[in-house]
C-alpha cells in the first residue's frame, strides 16, 4: 500500500507485539514443563503429558507433565517442613521475599505478558495493561502486609499449608491473587495452574527460584482436575483456596468436608449491569465494553446480564450496536484490537451451543462480525428480548455474550438483578447519588461499581455471596482467609466437686419447654419431645423434639424478619443492652439453674452468668463500632468496604457453657443485623430454651431470633441443607461437622465449625471477639468513582 | 479499502428549532469520560507509513493560526505561505506525495489581518477564518459583535470562529445562548459558523454537552473548544463529550456537524490520540476537512519533525523546517 492510498483510507496498523522472546524462553526448557517442588525443578521421563496450545492458531505451545500422587505428596510435605520457618523469619524478611518477587515480575513483564496472550489468547494489550501489572500489585501491597503483620495482626498465625487451585481466565493474576497474601503471613502453598494456562505459572517458579524464596515454600504442581481434587483433599492441607466454577466449588466443598480445612471458593457469576434512565448512556455502552468485552467476556465478573430502565432500553440497544460495531478482532498478539480467541475449543464449542441452544427458546441476537471457529474466535454478541427466565439470562455463559432485559422502576430493577443463584458483582450506572448509594447496598454482591464496572485492585477485597462463593481476596479482608487466632485456650471444666441437688421445690410443677419461633413460643411439629437431665441424673425439663417442618417454620420466621438488618444499629444495640437488663434482673434464678444443669460450683455458675451480662453488652456496644473501612485504591474515588448482615444464620451451639456460649453466639450476629435459628446442644438445651422467657421481655422483633430442640445432627443436616440459610455456625463432634460441611453444598453457603469444647467461652479476647463479628458479617466493596 | 464514502457532499446544518428537551437532561460522568479517553492511545496503534499518512491527513485539517496583538501583514504572509505549502519540497519529493498538493484547511487570524491574508493567498483553494464577536471574551455589545461577523464576511473570509457569552451558559440561559448564536449564524449568511465553547469557562462536561446542543441548534457548522486564551484549552475528554454531541445530533437530525480543537493540540501523539478519538466515536467521514479542524499554530512544525524522521530515518530539528 503506498502512502498515498494510506492517507485515503486512515486505517489502523497491524502491530505485532514479538513474540520471540517467549519463544526462545519456552525453547530454552525444551518446550516441557515438570513441576516445581521443594525448591527443585523436577520432571519425569515417563510422565504423562497435557498439549498446551495457542488457541489463537492452535499450535502447540509445550507440554507440562501432569503430577502423579506421590509428586503431590512430596510437594505437600516440603511444604509442610518448610512452613515454620518461613513464618519464623518474620514479617520483615518474608516482606524483603514479595518485594523482590514484585520487582523481578516487573523486570520480565513483557515476557509475562506476550506468554500470557499465547497461552490464553487474551489480546496483549489487556495482558499488558491490566493482568500483569495487577499482578505486580498484589505482590507489592501484600509484601506490605507481610511487613505490618507482625504489628497489625499479632494476634494471629499463620494457617500453615494451603492448596491453591487457579482457573485459566487470568492465570498469573490469579496465582497472585493467591500467592501473595497466602506468603505475606507466613503460609507455604502448593498451587495448581489450569491446565489449559501452565506457562506463566512456569516462569514464576523461575522468578521464586531467583529471588530467593525458601526452599519448599512456593511449589507448583500441574496437572487438570483430579490433580486438583487430589490436592484439595491432602490431609496435611490447612487450607483451599480455589477459583473456578461453581460445579468445581462444589466438588471441593464435598471433598473436604469434615477435614477441618479453611475454605475460599471464588466461583461464577451472573452479574448485573444496572443502567436507570439517568446514567451516562454514553460511558455506559463503554462501561459495557469494559464489563463483557475484556478478556473476551471470560471473566466470572463480566456484567453480563444488562438490566437497563425501559425508558431508555433502545436508545441505550442503538448505542450498544454502534459500538460493538467499532470493537476490532484478530490476532491477540496484535496491539489494535479489543477481542481475542476463546481459551481453547472446548470453550469456544460451549459458548456457541449455549448461544444456538439458547436462542431455541427465544431471543433476538446481534451481533457485529463472523465466528472464526479456527481461531477460536467468538463475536461480541447482543442478545435481546428475553425475560429473566430464559435460560440464556439464568447460566453463566463465559464468553462475550450480553444479555439484555428492561425494568420499569428501581425496586423492580433490584429484584432482578437480584434474581439469580450467584452474587458476585454488580454496576449501578446512574448520576443521581441518591439512587447509587441506596442501590448499592441492595445488590447481593460482594462488590459493587457505581458508575463503573471490572475495577480491581489489591487494597479491596473481591469474593462474593451466594453460589458465587465465599472469602475475600485482596484488602485486609482477604488476609483472615490466610490466618487464624493463636493459641486457642482451651476449655477447663470446672465441676463441681459434688452436683448440687436440685431444690425439691422447684419440682414441683411439671416444665415442658417450647420453641421459640417467630417471637411465639410453639410445641414441637411432631408432637414429640424428650427429656434434658440434671448434672446429677435428675429430670430438668421436657423439651420439643424438632423436625423437618420445625426448622423449616424457625427459618422462614427469620427470612420474614430480615427488616431487622435496616433498622438502626443504635435500636440493635439498644435491644441487646436490654436483654442484658432483664437478664439480670433474673439472677438469682439463673446461678442456681446453671449449678443444678450443668454440675457447676456457685462461683463457675456467678462467673459464666456476669460473662453473659458482660457479653451482652459488649455486642452491644460493638454494634455501632463495627465499621467498614474506605480503601485506598489507586484511582479519584472512594472504595468503600461496607460490612453488611450475612442473613440467615443457622447456629448449633457447644456443649459447653450453655448459657454463656448461647449468648456468645446470638448477640454478635444480631448485633450485626442478622436473623438466627439456634440448636441448641442436647446436653443442657433447657437453659437456651429458658431464656426464651428473656428474650420475650426485650423488645426483640419476632424471627430476629428462632430457637429449635431437637436431635443436633439432623437438624444440623436439615439447616445445612436449607437454601434460605446463608450461614451454618457449628460446635459439634467431627461426624455432624463433616454433615454441616457437605450439605452446605446445596446452596454452597457459607460454614464457620469447630470442634465441640474448643475454648473457654469466659475469657474472649479481643481476636476472637473480631472474628465472630467478621463472621457475622460480609464485607462488601463499592467502588465509587467521582469528578464533575 | 475502507468502503465508507468519504467524498460525500456534506449538507449544511440549518439548524432546528429550540427544544430543552433534547439536552436539558444530560449528565456526564467525568470519570468514566477520562477512562474511555486513556483507552485510544493503548487500544488502537498507528505505526511507520501509516502514521505518515495519518500525519499528513492532520495537516490537511489543520487551521493555521495567528491570534496575537503583534499579529502584522508580514508576519501573516509568512503563515499563509506555510499554509499553501506546509512541508518543504525536498520532504515532499521523498514522500512521494506531490499529487496530494497537500495544504493546512484554512488560516485563521483577526478582520484587521484579512486583506493580508486574502493576498498572500492569492485565489489558491484554501479557508479563510477571521475570529469575529469581540474574541476572545466575547463580551462587546452584540450589535457591533454581528457587525464584526459582517465585517469579516465582507472582507472575504469563508469561515468565521465565533465565541459564545460564556454567562449565558453558567447561568443557564440556554434560549440566550440560542438566540446568540441564531443570530451569528445569519450573519454569517454563506460562509461558515464555527461556534467557540471556551470550555475551560463553563463549568463542567455537562455544560459542555448542554452547550454544544445548543449552539449545534442554532445552526453552527463546527462545534470548537476553545479560543487558545483560556487557562485550559481543548482537552481529550472535553473533546469526546462534544463529539458524542455531534453523534447525538447526526442521529436526531440527520446533519453532520463538524468539530474543531484548538489550543493545547500541540504535537503529533496529542493530534493522533484526536484523531483516533474522532474516528472511533464518529467515523472516517469525520476524518475530513469539512468536519474536523485543529486550530493550532505549532502542531505543524512538530509533524513536520515527525514526518522528516519517517523519510530520512533520523529525527530533525526545528530550524531545518521553515518557520510559520
Amino acid at each position: 500500500m503506498t502512502i498515498i492510498e494510506s492517507f485515503k483510507e486512515l486505517d489502523y496498523s497491524q502491530s505485532m507485539e514479538s513474540d520471540s522472546l517467549a519463544y526462545d524462553w519456552l525453547k530454552k526448557y525444551g518446550n516441557r514443563f515438570g513441576q516445581y517442588i521443594d525448591g527443585e525443578f523436577t520432571s519425569q521421563e515417563k510422565a504423562k503429558l497435557i498439549e498446551v496450545i495457542n488457541p489463537s492458531d492452535s499450535s502447540l505451545l509445550a507440554k507440562i507433565e501432569i503430577a502423579d500422587k506421590k509428586q503431590i505428596d512430596v510437594a505437600v510435605k516440603a511444604a509442610l517442613n518448610s512452613q515454620t520457618s518461613w513464618f519464623n523469619v518474620g514479617g520483615h524478611e518474608r516482606s524483603k521475599v514479595l518485594y523482590a518477587l514484585a520487582r523481578s515480575l516487573q523486570k520480565h513483564a513483557r515476557l509475562a505478558s506476550v506468554l500470557e496472550t499465547l497461552d490464553n489468547g487474551k489480546p496483549i494489550r489487556e495482558s499488558r495493561d491490566a493482568d500483569i501489572p495487577l499482578a505486580i500489585r498484589h505482590f507489592y501491597h501484600h509484601a506490605g502486609w507481610a511487613q505490618l503483620q507482625d504489628t497489625e495482626l499479632s494476634g494471629y498465625a499463620p494457617i500453615g499449608v494451603a492448596a491453591q487451585i487457579i482457573p485459566w481466565n487470568f492465570p498469573l493474576l490469579m496465582l497472585a491473587w493467591k500467592i501473595a497474601p497466602a506468603l505475606a503471613m507466613g503460609n507455604s502453598i502448593i498451587l495448581k495452574p489450569a491446565e489449559q494456562t501452565p506457562l506463566t505459572a512456569m516462569l514464576f517458579a523461575h522468578l521464586c527460584h531467583d529471588a530467593g524464596v525458601p526452599k519448599g515454600v512456593v511449589n507448583i504442581v500441574n496437572g487438570a482436575g483430579d490433580t486438583g481434587a487430589y490436592l484439595a483433599a491432602h490431609p496435611k492441607v490447612n487450607k483451599v483456596a480455589f477459583t473456578g466454577s461453581t460445579s468445581v466449588g462444589r466438588e471441593i466443598r464435598k471433598s473436604t468436608a469434615g477435614q477441618g480445612k479453611k475454605l475460599t471458593l471464588e466461583l461464577g457469576g451472573k452479574s448485573a449491569f444496572l443502567v436507570f434512565d439517568d446514567a451516562d448512556l454514553d460511558s455506559a455502552v463503554e462501561g459495557l465494553v469494559d464489563s463483557i468485552w475484556f478478556n473476551q467476556g471470560e471473566v466470572c465478573c463480566a456484567g453480563s446480564r444488562l438490566l437497563v430502565q425501559a425508558s431508555v432500553e433502545d436508545k441505550l440497544h442503538k448505542k450498544i450496536k454502534q459500538r460493538m460495531k467499532k470493537l476490532r478482532s484478530g490476532q491477540p498478539l496484535d496491539k489494535s484490537i479489543d477481542v481475542g480467541s476463546l481459551v481453547s475449543r472446548s470453550q469456544y464449542e460451549q459458548v456457541d451451543s449455549l448461544v444456538k441452544n439458547g436462542l431455541d427458546k427465544g431471543g433476538n441476537i446481534y451481533q457485529p462480525s463472523k465466528s472464526r471457529p479456527e481461531n477460536n474466535y467468538y463475536p461480541p454478541t447482543l442478545i435481546t428480548d428475553i425475560e429473566s427466565s430464559h435460560p440464556l439470562a439464568q447460566e453463566e455463559i463465559f464468553g462475550p455474550v450480553l444479555i439484555s432485559m428492561s425494568f420499569r422502576t428501581q425496586r423492580e430493577a433490584i429484584e432482578l438483578a437480584n434474581n439469580t443463584r450467584y452474587g458476585l458483582t454488580a454496576s449501578v450506572w446512574s448520576e443521581n447519588i441518591n439512587r447509587a448509594m441506596d442501590v448499592a447496598p441492595k445488590l447481593k454482591s460482594g462488590v459493587v461499581w457505581i458508575n463503573s464496572h471490572n475495577r480491581f485492585d489489591a487494597s479491596c477485597g473481591f469474593g462474593g455471596v451466594k453460589e458465587s462463593g465465599f472469602g475475600r481476596e485482596g484488602g485486609k479482608e482477604g488476609l483472615y482467609e490466610y490466618l487464624k487466632l493463636k493459641d486457642p485456650i482451651i476449655i477447663k471444666k470446672n465441676k463441681a466437686t459434688k452436683p448440687i441437688k436440685k431444690d425439691p421445690k422447684n419440682s414441683s410443677i411439671d416444665r415442658t419447654l417450647k420453641f421459640y419461633i417467630g417471637g411465639k413460643q410453639v410445641r414441637p411439629d411432631g408432637g414429640y419431645s424428650m427429656a434434658t437431665y440434671n448434672a446429677d441424673s435428675s429430670l430438668a425439663a421436657w423439651i420439643g423434639a424438632g423436625n423437618r417442618k420445625d426448622i423449616r417454620n424457625a427459618v422462614d420466621a427469620a427470612c420474614k424478619a430480615k427488616g431487622w438488618s435496616s433498622s438502626t444499629a443504635h435500636i440493635r444495640a439498644q435491644i441487646i443492652y436490654y436483654l442484658a437488663e432483664n437478664l439480670s434482673t433474673r439472677m438469682d434464678e439463673w446461678i442456681e439453674r446453671l449449678q443444678v444443669s450443668c454440675g457447676i460450683d456457685c462461683k463457675s455458675s456467678l462467673n459464666e452468668f456476669n460473662a453473659s451480662i458482660s457479653r451482652l453488652f459488649s455486642y452491644a456496644a460493638w454494634a455501632d463500632k463495627f465499621d467498614g473501612l474506605a480503601h485506598n485504591a489507586p484511582y479519584r474515588g472512594v472504595t468503600i468496604a461496607l460490612p453488611e448482615a450475612v442473613g440467615v444464620i443457622a447456629q448449633i451451639a457447644p456443649e459447653s457453657q450453655p448459657l454463656l456460649s448461647s449468648i456468645s453466639l446470638i448477640a454478635p450476629a444480631i448485633a450485626m443485623g442478622n436473623c438466627v435459628v439456634f440448636i441448641p446442644d442436647e446436653s443442657n438445651a433447657n437453659i437456651a430454651l429458658e431464656l426464651i422467657q428473656v428474650l420475650e421481655t426485650s423488645d426483640i422483633p419476632p424471627g430476629v431470633i428462632n430457637i429449635v430442640s431437637g436431635d443436633k445432627l439432623s437438624l444440623s443436616e436439615q439447616l445445612a441443607g436449607h437454601a434460605e440459610v446463608d450461614s451454618v455456625w457449628c460446635w459439634a463432634d467431627n461426624s455432624t461437622i463433616s454433615v454441616v460441611e457437605s450439605t452446605s453444598v446445596e446452596n454452597l453457603k457459607r460454614t464457620w465449625c469447630h470442634q465441640n469444647n474448643d475454648r473457654d467461652w469466659t475469657v474472649l479476647r479481643h481476636e476472637e471477639d473480631q472474628e465472630f463479628l467478621r463472621q457475622a458479617t460480609e464485607i462488601k466493596n463499592i467502588w465509587t468513582p467521582y469528578g464533575d | 479499502m475502507n468502503t465508507e464514502n468519504i467524498q460525500s457532499v456534506l449538507v449544511r446544518n440549518p439548524g432546528i428549532e429550540f427544544n430543552p428537551d433534547i439536552f436539558s437532561g444530560i449528565k456526564i460522568n467525568r470519570s468514566a469520560v477520562e477512562k474511555r479517553c486513556s483507552d485510544y492511545s493503548v487500544r488502537r496503534s498507528i505505526k511507520k507509513q501509516k502514521q505518515a499518512a495519518w500525519l499528513m491527513k492532520v495537516i490537511s485539517l489543520i487551521d493555521l493560526t495567528t491570534l496575537s496583538g503583534d499579529d502584522t501583514n508580514s508576519r501573516v504572509r509568512r503563515l499563509c505561505r506555510k499554509a499553501l505549502s506546509p512541508l518543504n519540497e525536498r520532504l515532499v519529493e521523498s514522500l512521494s506525495i506531490e499529487s496530494l498538493n497537500l495544504t493546512t484547511a484554512a488560516v485563521c487570524v483577526y478582520y484587521d489581518m484579512l486583506n493580508a491574508a486574502k493576498k498572500a493567498l492569492n485565489g489558491c483553494d484554501i479557508n479563510l477564518a477571521a475570529v469575529s464577536t469581540g474574541f476572545p471574551a466575547g463580551l462587546s455589545p452584540l450589535p457591533l459583535r454581528i457587525e464584526e461577523i459582517k465585517y469579516s464576511v465582507a472582507a472575504g473570509a469563508n469561515e468565521i470562529d465565533i465565541v459564545i457569552s460564556r454567562r449565558h451558559v453558567l447561568q443557564g440561559n440556554w434560549q440566550k445562548l440560542y438566540e446568540e448564536v441564531r443570530s451569528f449564524r445569519e450573519a454569517c449568511g454563506e460562509s461558515h459558523l464555527k461556534t467557540i465553547l471556551a470550555t475551560g469557562e463553563i463549568g463542567n462536561l455537562s455544560n459542555i454537552a448542554k452547550a454544544s446542543q445548543v449552539c449545534m441548534m442554532a445552526g453552527a457548522d463546527f462545534i470548537k473548544t476553545s479560543t487558545g486564551k483560556e487557562p485550559v484549552n481543548a482537552t481529550l475528554p472535553v473533546s469526546l463529550v462534544m463529539a458524542r454531541m455531534i453523534r447525538d445530533y447526526y442521529e436526531q437530525t440527520g446533519y453532520m456537524v463538524g468539530f474543531k480543537p484548538a489550543g493545547g493540540v500541540s504535537d503529533s501523539k496529542t493530534a493522533l490520540q484526536y484523531m483516533v478519538m474522532v474516528k472511533e466515536e464518529l467515523g472516517r467521514r469525520w476524518l475530513e476537512p469539512d468536519l474536523l479542524r485543529f486550530g493550532a499554530s505549532s502542531l505543524l512544525s512538530d509533524i513536520e519533525r515527525q514526518l522528516d524522521h519517517f523519510a530520512s530515518g533520523y529525527y530533525s530539528t526545528y530550524y531545518r523546517h521553515p518557520l510559520a
